[in-house]
């Protein structure tokens, strides 16, 4: 067992921070009003590497480690969750998959700019009647010739206002497939973006595919390979958001933490009552554990081989822990909590957000479900 | 025991409803969109005299008691806490401190006007430095002959842009502090002295006013002191045992709309081949805010019925705003968990109950300050005093 950091992940991690405090946070309540990722800080972003960051340097990635990605997610969230969730969708729906599943000509066309953040990218499986069951899917992929034919409608499709490439997931002759869809492919239209309750300047949108005709090459994986693709995206996407809602709370307990040292209540600043103490101590307690459970979790992912149960219990917990750490951080900070001019109503808005996205609480405590039981020969379905 | 509504308290209800679903539900969206108060609402609610329900007919009122009063709330809260919390504002605390301690000119001259919605009420007690500790409060109020000259400041202050009367607890003698040196005064808003300074930008109830006032030099006439000079605190902390009450009973109503919509949406919405209702993790969340909801709804009218009976509720009026506000929060965060993306979407009730009901475990004595309430209560009875 090793708990320290290299000197490679403490230097990363210190230009993490201090790109997150120079470049993102002074801007982070603007951008929750404004409801946009300014193209600034994805340029500066991928002016870092950030935009490429475990993609390998062939493709001018950053070639992180898993941990240190997760401490990149971690620091952007401390300073904004929407930039973190971002980067992502990007990183982890969009781009990860090409590497792990694309032909080298398919790698060669789309990893490069991606890392450069010329193409932002998006992931377009969630359907209106295709939530947490997404096999459900009814978007159609019909082969015509050398090309294919996509019809259907998809929802909830995170950086869609600004993505340059949707990996797409549709009902082929045999089984779901993945297909990656240029932005401007004819017949794909960006429609009505959700006016969301948390992660405000990340844009949800839905993505009408009518008619939209890409190259046949363009299938991402083999022939009803999309379902895999896609359950291993969603795995590192968990680790994602888990690694984002660790970055929230911890911050959350810093901005509570100093306001407790700040304000005087019955004579004493209110740190100095046992029951902010214990506020206190327990959501930092859960940061701890959380922080944890996500490095190691991404060190997991990066040993090769299956990890969605481990992801889906991290999902789970880290929601969790975002949840419950920014409620806590918001009482302690009394009325000021609620105000909009001050952090802490943003981050239990974006905080609140991670236990749907990305398949609900439920859904992947069922899948954790399935591995115990699956350890006494009992089979579960959903 | 009789655990049932009185044929008055019924039709009470039915005409509440009536009203809510034609003048309340309509609106409850734009004011939150739109960060605007009800006011033609409120009005309305004074003409036919739900603005003075538990208030007696001689003051406007409709005499239906504490009782009655909570059944408004809980029917206001079920369709719009934004009008919930102008009329708790304006009933519970703002002119409820002038009916327990006003004398007979006072609530002739302002309770009427109050109850009818001819005028509307804000109550101003919280402080920059002066939150949980309400005692800290350092505006100072300074008699000069036949008046009291105010100066300092409140923060936020419910309905306290657009009142036309605050009641205002003020410093009169720095020295005896809230044991004698503190007194209540009726403000009208339309005096030399008195400012809206700001007001707040909230991330819920954004359909209600939450101002900051500031007073310089404000003339208030002695004649406007309420009840007796150095006892506005104990006005003010009454005032606030019966708004913790209506708290409860608001978020009660909220709840409830809660546990509605959820069963709705579980029934029509199918994942995995069958309705989300067939989900235990679904069943369990229900049955959770199912159980809550009756405990609560038990524990809000046997309150109501012990300040109808004239019998000491301090205590339980506490533990109705602590706990009601934490099941109502608990409510809609299974809700939102129940509908999945449609409950993080502007577009429909759920997001916004997110954002409007976390207020209650913070607004009229923050949750801590209730359980501190409740714990001294308890350790009194066993000659333990405690401090805050």
């Amino acid at each position: 067992m090793e708990f320290a950091l290299n000197e490679e992940q403490r230097m990363f991690r210190n230009m993490f921070r201090d790109f997150a405090a120079k470049e993102v946070a002074p801007r982070a309540e603007e951008m929750d009003h404004q409801e946009a990722l300014p193209a600034d800080i994805l340029r500066k972003a991928a002016e870092q590497g950030f935009l490429g960051a475990t993609l390998p340097e062939k493709y001018f990635g950053a070639e992180l480690d898993g941990v240190s990605y997760a401490m990149l997610l971690e620091a952007l969230a401390g300073a904004c969750a929407s930039v973190a969730v971002g980067v992502a969708t990007h990183v982890s729906l969009a781009a990860m998959p090409i590497l792990e599943y694309g032909t080298e000509a398919q790698k060669e066309e789309w990893l490069s700019p991606m890392a450069a953040g010329e193409v932002i990218g998006a992931f377009a499986l969630t359907e209106p009647d295709a939530g947490s069951d997404g096999q459900a899917l009814t978007t159609r992929a019909t082969p015509d010739g050398e090309a294919v034919v996509l019809d259907g409608v998809k929802t909830w499709v995170g950086n869609g206002q600004i993505a340059g490439l949707f990996l797409t997931f549709a009902r082929g002759p045999e089984g779901i497939e993945a297909y990656l869809v240029p932005a401007d492919a004819p017949g794909l239209t960006v429609g009505y973006r959700e006016p969301t309750l948390g992660l405000r300047s990340l844009s949800f949108n839905t993505i009408y595919l009518e008619g939209c005709r890409v190259p046949q090459a363009n299938r991402l994986g083999g022939a009803g390979e999309g379902w895999a693709i896609a359950q291993r995206a969603l795995d590192r996407f968990a680790i994602a958001l888990a690694a984002t809602g660790l970055g929230v709370a911890a911050d959350a307990v810093e901005v509570a933490s100093r306001f407790a040292t700040e304000r005087v209540q019955f004579g004493v600043p209110i740190a100095r009552k046992q029951a902010i103490q214990e506020y206190v101590a327990g959501a930092y307690i859960e940061v701890e554990a959380l922080r944890y459970l996500v490095y190691r979790t991404a060190w997991l992912a990066d040993q090769g081989g299956d990890f969605s149960t481990e992801a889906s219990a991290l999902k789970v917990f880290g929601a969790r822990v975002a949840r419950s750490v920014t409620n806590r951080m918001l009482q302690v900070m009394g009325g000021y909590g609620f105000m909009e001019d001050y952090p802490m109503a943003r981050k239990y808005r974006d905080a609140r957000m991670l236990g749907i996205i990305g398949g609900p609480t439920e859904l992947h405590a069922v899948r954790v479900a399935q591995r115990i039981f699956a350890g006494h020969d009992l089979e579960i379905t959903l | 025991m009789d655990f049932t509504f009185s044929p008055e308290h019924r039709a009470l209800r039915r005409l509440i409803r009536e009203f809510v679903e034609s003048e309340v539900v309509p609106l409850a969206a734009e004011l939150d969109r739109e960060h605007k108060v009800p006011y033609e609402t409120m009005r309305k609610l004074g003409e036919i005299g739900l603005l003075g329900v538990c208030f007696p007919q001689e003051y406007g009122g409709m005499g239906a008691g504490e009782t009655g009063y909570c059944i408004l709330m809980e029917e206001l809260g079920r369709v719009c806490a934004n009008t919930a919390v102008n009329v708790g504002a304006h009933i519970g605390i703002g002119a409820m401190a002038i009916y327990l301690d006003g004398n007979e000119e006072q609530k002739r001259k302002y309770l009427t006007p109050l109850s009818r919605g001819q005028k509307i009420a804000a109550f101003g007690l919280t402080e920059s430095n002066a939150g949980s500790d309400a005692a800290a409060i350092r505006t100072r109020a300074v008699r000069e002959g036949d008046s009291w000259i105010l100066d300092g400041g409140k923060v936020f202050i419910t309905n306290g842009g657009y009142a036309d009367i605050v009641t205002v607890l003020a410093v009169t003698d720095p020295v005896l502090g809230p044991r004698g040196g503190i007194t209540a005064f009726i403000v009208e808003t339309q005096w030399d002295g008195f400012k809206v300074a700001r007001e707040e930008d909230k991330m819920g109830i954004r359909g209600s006013s939450t101002a900051e006032l500031v007073f310089e030099e404000l003339r208030v006439p002695h004649e406007n002191v309420l009840g007796k000079v150095g006892e506005g605190f104990v006005t003010f902390m009454k005032s606030l045992d019966m708004g913790r009450l209506t708290l409860g009973a608001a978020c009660l109503g909220g709840a409830q709309t809660m546990l509605e919509a959820c069963v709705r949406w579980a029934k029509t919405r199918r994942q995995f081949g069958e309705e989300l209702a067939h989900k235990q993790s679904v069943q369990w969340m229900i049955a959770n805010m199912a159980t809550e909801i009756e405990a609560l709804r038990s524990l809000v009218y046997r309150v109501a019925w012990l300040v109808d009976t004239g019998q000491p509720f301090t205590q339980l009026a506490a533990m109705c705003k602590l706990y009601g506000s934490e099941v109502l929060s608990r409510a809609v965060d299974m809700t939102i968990q129940i509908h999945g993306g449609l409950g993080l979407t502007r577009d429909f009730p759920v997001e916004q109950a997110f954002r409007d009901a976390r207020i209650n475990e913070i607004f009229e004595g923050t949750n801590e300050v209730q359980r501190i309430v409740i714990a001294s209560n308890i350790f009194q009875e066993y000659g333990v005093r405690i401090r805050p």
